[in-house]
């Protein structure tokens, strides 16, 4: 049995929240720059040249990338041959204000949803789960809100056609429209329960790939023929990538989850 | 441009493209909610914020960092602040700073009394801070990250969103 010491834990937490706020993933980055190639709207462009030139600044100077800093969501896969000695939820927790704190990012968290009284840096949102091995993988991501408004989940009826799910995932992108910062990476999850769609398509923003390359491939093509734009002012960049997660379903069900992530989609990764 | 005046205004068009310099205000969804009720009870706001003549800018700022005067401050979704919209218009709100589209009422709102939208780099929030030259805290400080601020901007890029005859950069949708 490994032993790891919750503090450690929490130092690595605060580590990753200052790296995913203040740097732009690479693989983001590197699609920003590529849309920027292929951007041929004069207003697009410009448009994407501020996107760059702004991870550059937030990079260089440690500011945050957008001033939404998020409501962090903590993944924390837990290896089953390992040890955690102290309180995991307290840290995850406390790793987070500290990271913040050092940051001087926002607070954002209300810490009661109808009260909404002053805002915090507590209440960071957890998903674990147990894997195999002596192994702890903690990723950090603080998700805007302005993008995690325009999610969506509707259960298909088990019949449903792809065409449909297609229409589905391309009218979530419309309604976000020129609202939540397009050009847009967006995360679909398929399968399961209701929440389990939602949490699959959450974690397909995690994942440099999809799973479905024939769907996805499809459907990037007509997300970006909508002509919404970086901004929403026209252009062929809407989106910058989609991927699909699946898995296993109910025979009377077809749930199907859309997570949408603005240009600045965060988040940062590291094993113990 | 230094201030937005009046025939300013009337003389921009969606599309536009501008460099903004003078005093905006932050604004977001807490202190939308209370600007509301106090302007409508008659309530003063303080002294350092009034609507008549105000720009708003919808922005939750991250905090300071040593060294500098404000940290990331881009734009927040604009429509959230729709419903409060028309009637601070009417109360003499001149310019509104945002992201992303708004409702008819506020369209119509804005060509009523002759307002102005402007869109700000979405998403940008390095790069805006780098536009502002002075902060003081103007309203409602117990909002925290919601509290109105006054900033000195100089130059700020905007994109003229929603003209004072009501045309949208977006189209009719």
């Amino acid at each position: 049995m490994r032993i790891i010491k919750a503090r450690e834990i929490a130092e690595t937490v605060a580590k990753l929240s200052l790296k995913a706020n203040c740097s732009l993933r690479p693989d983001v980055l590197e699609k920003i720059r590529l849309a920027f190639k292929k951007e041929s709207d004069k207003r697009a462009k410009a448009a994407l040249e501020s996107i760059i030139k702004n991870a550059g600044i937030a990079r260089r100077e440690k500011l945050a990338i957008c001033q939404d800093t998020g409501l962090p969501i903590v993944f924390i896969d837990i290896g089953q041959d390992v040890s955690i000695k102290g309180d995991l939820k307290k840290a995850i927790n406390r790793g987070i204000a500290l990271g913040y704190r050092k940051g001087s990012f926002r607070e954002s968290i209300v810490r009661d949803p109808l009260a909404r009284s002053k805002p915090g840096y507590e209440g960071v949102v957890i998903h674990t789960e147990i894997t195999r091995g002596n192994k702890i993988k903690i990723t950090v991501m603080p998700k805007g809100f302005g993008c995690e408004n325009k999610s969506l989940l509707k259960m298909f009826l088990p019949t449903a056609g792809t065409g449909q799910i297609k229409k589905f995932i391309i009218d979530a992108v419309k309604s976000a429209g020129p609202d939540a910062c397009p050009p847009y990476i967006v995360g679909v999850g398929i399968g399961g329960t209701a929440d389990y769609a939602s949490l699959l398509a959450k974690k397909a923003l995690l994942k440099r790939k999809g799973t479905v390359p024939y769907l996805e491939k499809v459907l990037l093509k007509e997300l970006n023929q909508l002509k919404i734009g970086p901004m929403g002012l026209g252009g062929k960049s809407t989106c910058l990538a989609i991927n699909i997660e699946t898995c296993p379903t109910h025979i009377a069900g077809l749930p199907v989850a859309v997570n949408i992530s603005c240009h600045a989609l965060r988040s940062a990764t590291k094993i113990l | 441009m230094k201030k937005v005046f009046s025939s300013t205004i009337k003389n921009l068009s969606a599309g536009d493209e501008i460099k903004f310099s003078g005093i905006i205000y932050t604004a977001r969804d807490q202190a939308h909610k209370r600007l509301v009720k106090d302007i409508g009870r008659g309530r003063g706001i303080g002294r350092n914020f009034k609507i008549k003549d105000a720009v708003i800018y919808y922005c939750g700022p991250t905090k300071a960092p040593k060294g500098k005067i404000i940290g990331s401050c881009g734009p927040t979704t604009s429509s959230r602040m729709d419903e409060f919209t028309p009637f601070l218009l009417k109360r003499g709100l001149k310019a509104m700073i945002g992201k992303g589209r708004r409702s008819k009422e506020v369209i119509a709102a804005i060509k009523k009394y002759k307002g102005v939208y402007f869109l700000a780099p979405a998403g940008c929030g390095a790069l805006v801070s780098k536009y502002v030259k002075k902060v003081k805290p103007a309203a409602y400080p117990d909002l925290g990250p919601e509290q109105i601020l006054m900033l000195e901007v100089k130059n700020l890029p905007l994109i003229v969103g929603i003209d004072s005859k009501g045309r949208s950069i977006y189209g009719k949708d």
